[in-house]
């Protein structure tokens, strides 16, 4: 039954997202208190911990605009297709040896092409609502999307070149100790062109505040905007689990739930870890964001891919 | 009305759109530092034409002005900038002291150069705040808040208002310092100085704000003087004016301080002199505790209804954003016949149209903020 599998494995991989994005965006506002001299959410429930689902309760309860002017049916649709790509690259994550939803023979390939998909809706989004900044944003967010993909997918490549194979499973057998020296470049790049990719601050010029009022999301409003918004968090939970299991073999050694755990703690720490960097660092300009991607990661990238070719050879 | 019409769209030959685009920044925006309006005509991201537009905090200040006796306009002039009360209060107080001829004792002098440049630092919190906030780097903008707080609870304590002070009354100050406010004050200055260090190593120091800000928004000097700015706006581009030093006024002379200058005029300079003019005011302030001594904080035999006589006069001080003067003719009545205000970020904000061009849509809201306009001053 293979079909039934599949749907009861989508269903849990967006009510992950759902709930682990939840949870992150209490996590991040306790991290942005931390940094800004102030405690976060505290008052509603313990800790505060209820504060995200009274906020996604009150844009579900929010009035749904679809503005006058805009290509309704692409405006209504544009979210769908931000969230589905983010939620079916879940199905490749190695969570342990023989944790894997699908354990597909091009694993890797899946996860580096189908969440790039998400930039059509970004672009869709931003322009049928017929809003100047909004245009604008989803063109930058399309830009930005499309050359942060060239330096994700060839740190990746390097990954590959030293595992040998594009089987998720396989990477993980593969991994050694050793990976965390040879790939360091790899994964500084994986995780700065992910940032990009996610249109994570300080790289969320396609919805920058301060110039284009929310960017391509600007016309939306209630669910609609929480379903951009939870894909944002999904992209984050997704890019740490790969990059922990990847870069890391978190739960590689320890196998089975003890395994899938410690590849949760990692993913967590990378999580934390990207959420700070938005709230420290200031955001460039779209000019000097894209020079960034072409002068400087893309090379480091291709560095990376020269050392490991040097060097995988010689090990074997 | 504005002179930017939309033109018919223009296409190339196969019949695509090749227009550029006119976009509307504010009056209602995230980042407009007010109720400004910029009508920008965009080429891709690129500014070619920007057009501010004024006038949506318009009170008629200066007409109910007027109406009011000399000491009834005090709080008018609190809103005029209300990021900082103080210089309006206190420009407008010396104008009114020239007109009427009316000494102040020294104590008052030395309370309004103490709560005027606590009141620099708060302003110029703001700005820098902004700037950060422009640039998405929002952790800044709650350093600057921070210390700004802690500067408007002194003034609490001391006047019992946190925005519109009505501190400095023509005469003298409205109150003594409290019991224990001068230990308070040092502690909140020892606090400034850590913070605005940490602001300006996490900002100022940072390399994606320094690619943001350096060689944006240029300034010549020669354009500064002919468009009239004044302030940290006009010194970031070299032009050494400031009226603490210039056109000594109150008991500025006794004082040891230097006035920060910058040299490329871009909004990485404006930033900085803000920063550095944060360290001169916690200098003045603490030499200014210093020197204090008691005496008294109101001039002798004042009348209980200002009559100055037939005349006018003219008095400027340097506030946070740059020469603030004010103007008040009086025909003998209790009212003033005309209060005007030459307000320093009028002038200012009249570059943005000259410096916004050129640069991309995202660094236009970081030069309107650079040149730190409060538009309840703008549009009186």
């Amino acid at each position: 039954m293979p079909f039934l599998g599949g749907v009861i494995f989508g269903l849990a991989a967006v009510l992950l997202i759902c709930l682990v994005s939840t949870v992150n965006i209490w996590w991040e506002r306790k991290i942005a208190g931390r940094v800004h001299l102030r405690y976060g959410p505290q008052t509603t429930g313990p800790l505060g911990l209820m504060q995200p689902l009274a906020d996604m309760l009150k844009l579900l309860f929010k009035e749904d605009i679809t503005p006058a002017a805009s290509d309704r049916m692409v405006f209504r649709m544009a979210p769908l297709l931000v969230f589905a790509p983010v939620a079916m690259s879940m199905v490749v994550i190695p969570f342990a040896l023989g944790w894997t939803a699908l354990d597909s023979s091009v694993g890797i390939l899946f996860f580096l092409a189908v969440p790039s998909l998400s930039v059509l809706g970004i672009l869709l989004g931003g322009w049928s609502s017929r809003n100047s900044y909004a245009t604008i944003g989803g063109i930058r967010g399309a830009a930005q999307m499309i050359s942060y993909e060239v330096p994700r997918s060839l740190s990746i490549l390097a990954v590959v070149i030293v595992a040998g194979s594009i089987r998720p499973s396989q990477v993980l057998e593969a991994w050694q100790w050793w990976w965390i020296p040879l790939l360091a470049i790899a994964f500084v790049v994986f995780i700065i062109a992910s940032i990009a990719e996610t249109n994570r601050a300080p790289f969320d010029l396609a919805e920058a505040e301060s110039e284009l009022v929310a960017g391509y999301i600007t016309d939306y409003s209630g669910f609609r905007m929480a379903v951009f918004v939870l894909t944002e968090y999904g992209g984050i939970l997704t890019t740490a689990l790969f990059a922990s299991a990847v870069f890391f073999g978190a739960g590689f050694r320890l196998g089975g739930l003890v395994g899938a755990i410690a590849l949760v703690a990692t993913a967590f720490v990378l999580m934390s870890f990207i959420l700070w960097v938005g709230w420290v660092f200031p955001r460039p300009r779209a000019d000097q964001l894209m020079s960034f991607c072409w002068k400087v990661l893309t090379p480091m990238a291709l560095v990376q891919l020269v050392i490991v070719g040097v060097v995988v050879p010689w090990l074997r | 009305m504005v002179e930017v019409e939309s033109r018919t769209p223009v296409t190339d030959e196969s019949g695509r759109c090749v227009d550029e685009l006119l976009i509307n920044v504010g009056p209602s925006h995230p980042s407009t530092h007010g109720v400004c309006r910029l009508i920008a005509r965009l080429d891709g991201e690129v500014v070619t034409e920007v057009e501010p537009v004024i006038g949506y905090l318009h009170r008629g200040l200066e007409k109910i002005a007027e109406n009011r006796t000399y000491l009834q306009i005090v709080p008018l002039t609190d809103r005029l900038d209300y990021v900082g009360s103080m210089y309006a209060n206190w420009a407008y107080c010396r104008a009114v002291e020239r007109l009427a001829g009316i000494r102040v004792p020294e104590h008052a002098e030395y309370l309004r150069v103490i709560t005027c440049e606590l009141q620099r630092i708060a302003s110029h919190m703001m700005s820098l705040g902004s700037t950060g906030a422009d640039t998405g780097a929002g952790t800044v903008f709650i350093y600057a808040f921070d210390v700004r707080d802690r500067i408007v609870d002194l003034f609490e304590d001391l006047c019992g208002a946190r925005l519109t002070y009505s501190y400095v009354r023509p005469g003298g100050v409205s109150r003594d310092l409290p019991e224990g406010w001068a230990d308070k004050c040092r502690e909140a200055l020892a606090y400034t100085r850590t913070y605005v260090d940490k602001m300006d190593k996490l900002f100022f120091g940072n390399s994606i704000a320094r690619g943001r800000l350096k060689g944006i928004g240029v300034l010549d000097p020669e354009l500064a003087v002919a468009w009239g700015a004044t302030g940290p706006t006009a010194r970031a581009s070299g032009v050494d004016w400031d009226l603490r030093r210039d056109d000594p006024y109150s008991v500025y002379p006794r004082f040891d301080f230097d006035i920060p200058l910058g040299s490329n005029g871009d909004i990485y300079d404006r930033g900085r002199v803000r920063i550095f003019e944060c360290y001169e005011s916690c200098r003045i302030v603490e030499q200014a505790l210093e020197q204090l001594e008691p005496g008294p904080i109101r001039a002798e035999g004042l009348p209980r209804l200002l009559r100055p006589r037939p005349g006018d006069a003219y008095d400027h001080i340097e506030s946070a954003r740059g020469s603030l003067g004010v103007y008040l003719v009086s025909d003998g009545s209790p009212k003033p016949w005309r209060f005007k205000v030459r307000s320093p970020t009028f002038s200012n904000l009249s570059l943005v149209r000259v410096l916004g061009v050129g640069h991309t849509i995202a660094d236009l809201p970081l030069i309107l903020g650079s040149l730190d306009p409060v538009f309840g001053e703008v549009d009186r």
